[in-house]
């Protein structure tokens, strides 16, 4: 079963990116080793962020992410494990989870069409 | 009308089991519970003219399972599950019970599923009530005093989740299992105090205090080395053996202290003892084992005829330390009340209060003043606790009994 770790940092967390970074790709690595690397990315902090509406067929774009919170969405990595608790296990050893919080979604199952 | 009744008795009775078995085999709680309604349908409508087969729980699988089989091949997210439930048939005999299959109790899995960290601590007991001892919605939501409407819907979101965020029906590992059996011990005695404090007058709540302490004794047999496990069975154990002589002959309420011990099950308190001292022995006390404990303590006046009061006063102090609770600092005070009397106690009701507001709700906290005024010659106060005493309790027997109190001063 396929689950987004969803990595959610503040503001000093993007300023530490620099210093996180081996941590993370040890973290990567690991995944992979254990074989449940099944994707993810790492965004850019969120002062380049847009957020676009369309509302009544007019585009209404607006500066910032959605929503503004003190965290935000910083990245996620996309993991194949068998269950819920493998999930929770691997989401705990997220560099994230001791600084801010990561959350755990499963990814809906598309059928093939 | 016998056909009837066995289903009814085998609904009660079977239906957790039967629900972890489905569930161990379709991975979703929610579908488990569904196919199994549909088979106590089949069973309502084909027994009484037909007649009981032989081994009723095989006969409801099996119809359970083929309501599985056909929701699988409408459904095309179920269709990975149809080689699990065909490989899952054999053994399963409706009429020779001598042969069936020994249906394995899988409840305790059912019970770590349902008090999983990820699903809502508050929904865990009810989770338990509904999927192990089949209670419905609006039954558990009176218990915890919800609309039923919204009860139904949380346990449904709850369902949904456990299906589509994966929750795997597994045992937890052996670094997680004191975590996780502590949720799961603590979703069972919720799931005890709501049968018992709902007790009153409803028949069917006695079966849910009796379920609990069958959940109780399943865990303590199935946990051997959670010495909490045996601690709440002690626990529960020690409340069933008074269950009898809580009323008196004509149904009015007997609080402890005025019990005639003579009217307590022996055999109860004997095993609960016996609980106990096991769990002691791992030397790792608990909340429930220091529960136990005091109730071990109230149960010895059946012997020496006398309670230890400094005792008692010693195992709350430990018991508060390890578990802070409103209703514990309460008894402790009672406790209290005997050890440095009426009016020592009547100050720290009202220390406790001034800490903490909403005692002032708490309906054992007014029961408690209304009793400590009344002997300390308060009479008007007195009056007053009681009429707040019985507006804060909906049981009949303890409205009769508080009312009874504090008549009996006014004459």
């Amino acid at each position: 079963m396929q689950y987004a770790v969803l990595i959610y940092e503040s503001e000093q967390d993007f300023a530490d990116r620099p210093g996180l970074m081996p941590a993370y790709a040890a973290y990567s690595r690991a995944l992979a080793e254990a074989g449940h690397m099944a994707g993810g990315e790492a965004l850019q902090p969120t002062h380049t962020a847009t957020t676009v509406r369309l509302r009544h067929g007019e585009r209404q774009v607006q500066d910032g992410p959605f929503p503004d919170s003190k965290e935000q969405l910083g990245g996620f990595f996309l993991i194949d494990v068998p269950d819920l608790d493998a999930a929770l296990t691997w989401a705990a050893r997220c560099p994230a989870a001791e600084r801010c919080a990561v959350e755990v979604r499963p990814v809906l199952a598309m059928e093939a069409p | 009308m016998e056909g009837r009744r066995a289903a009814e008795l085998a609904a009660r009775q079977s239906f957790g089991k039967l629900v972890a078995w489905l569930t161990a085999r379709c991975g979703d709680v929610a579908a488990a519970e569904d196919a199994l309604g549909d088979a106590f349908l089949a069973a309502l409508r084909r027994w009484p003219s037909e007649g009981v087969p032989r081994a009723p729980e095989a006969w409801l699988l099996v119809v359970a399972r083929r309501r599985l089989i056909d929701r699988a091949r409408r459904d095309r997210t179920l269709e990975q599950l149809l080689p699990e439930l065909d490989a899952a048939a054999p053994g399963l005999d409706p009429e020779t019970p001598e042969n069936a299959m020994e249906i394995p109790d899988e409840r305790l899995r059912l019970l770590f599923l349902c008090a999983h960290p990820a699903i809502d601590p508050g929904l865990q007991a009810p989770l338990m009530l509904q999927t192990v001892l089949g209670l419905t919605a609006s039954r558990i939501a009176a218990a915890f005093l919800v609309a039923p409407a919204t009860m139904g819907q949380r346990l449904v979101r709850a369902k949904a989740k456990i299906r589509d965020a994966g929750i795997p029906f597994v045992l937890p590992d052996v670094e997680a299992l004191p975590a996780r059996s502590a949720a799961v011990l603590q979703a069972i005695y919720a799931a005890y105090t709501t049968g018992w404090n709902g007790e009153g007058g409803d028949a069917r709540n006695r079966g849910l205090a009796q379920e609990a302490v069958l959940l109780a004794r399943l865990c303590a047999a199935l946990l051997p080395e959670e010495p909490e496990a045996r601690g709440l069975l002690a626990l529960l154990l020690h409340c069933e053996a008074r269950h009898g002589a809580r009323r008196a002959a004509d149904g009015s309420y007997v609080p402890l202290l005025e019990q005639e011990p003579e009217q307590w099950d022996a055999a109860l308190i004997a095993e609960a003892e016996a609980a106990l001292t096991e769990a002691s022995q791992a030397g790792r006390p608990g909340r429930f084992q220091l529960e136990a404990a005091i109730q071990s303590l109230h149960a010895h006046r059946a012997v020496s005829g006398a309670v230890d009061w400094p005792a008692l006063l010693g195992l709350y102090d430990a018991l508060l330390a390890l578990a802070p609770s409103a209703g514990g600092r309460v008894s402790r005070i009672a406790v209290l009340a005997e050890l440095a009397g009426q009016a020592v106690a009547l100050a720290e009701l009202d220390v406790l209060a001034a800490a903490e507001p909403a005692l002032r709700e708490h309906q054992p906290w007014w029961a408690l003043r209304a009793h400590l005024l009344q002997c300390t010659g308060q009479a008007g106060a007195a009056r007053q606790a009681y009429r707040r005493a019985i507006a804060l309790t909906d049981d009949p027997a303890v409205r009769a009994f508080l009312r009874l109190r504090a008549d009996t001063y006014a004459l």
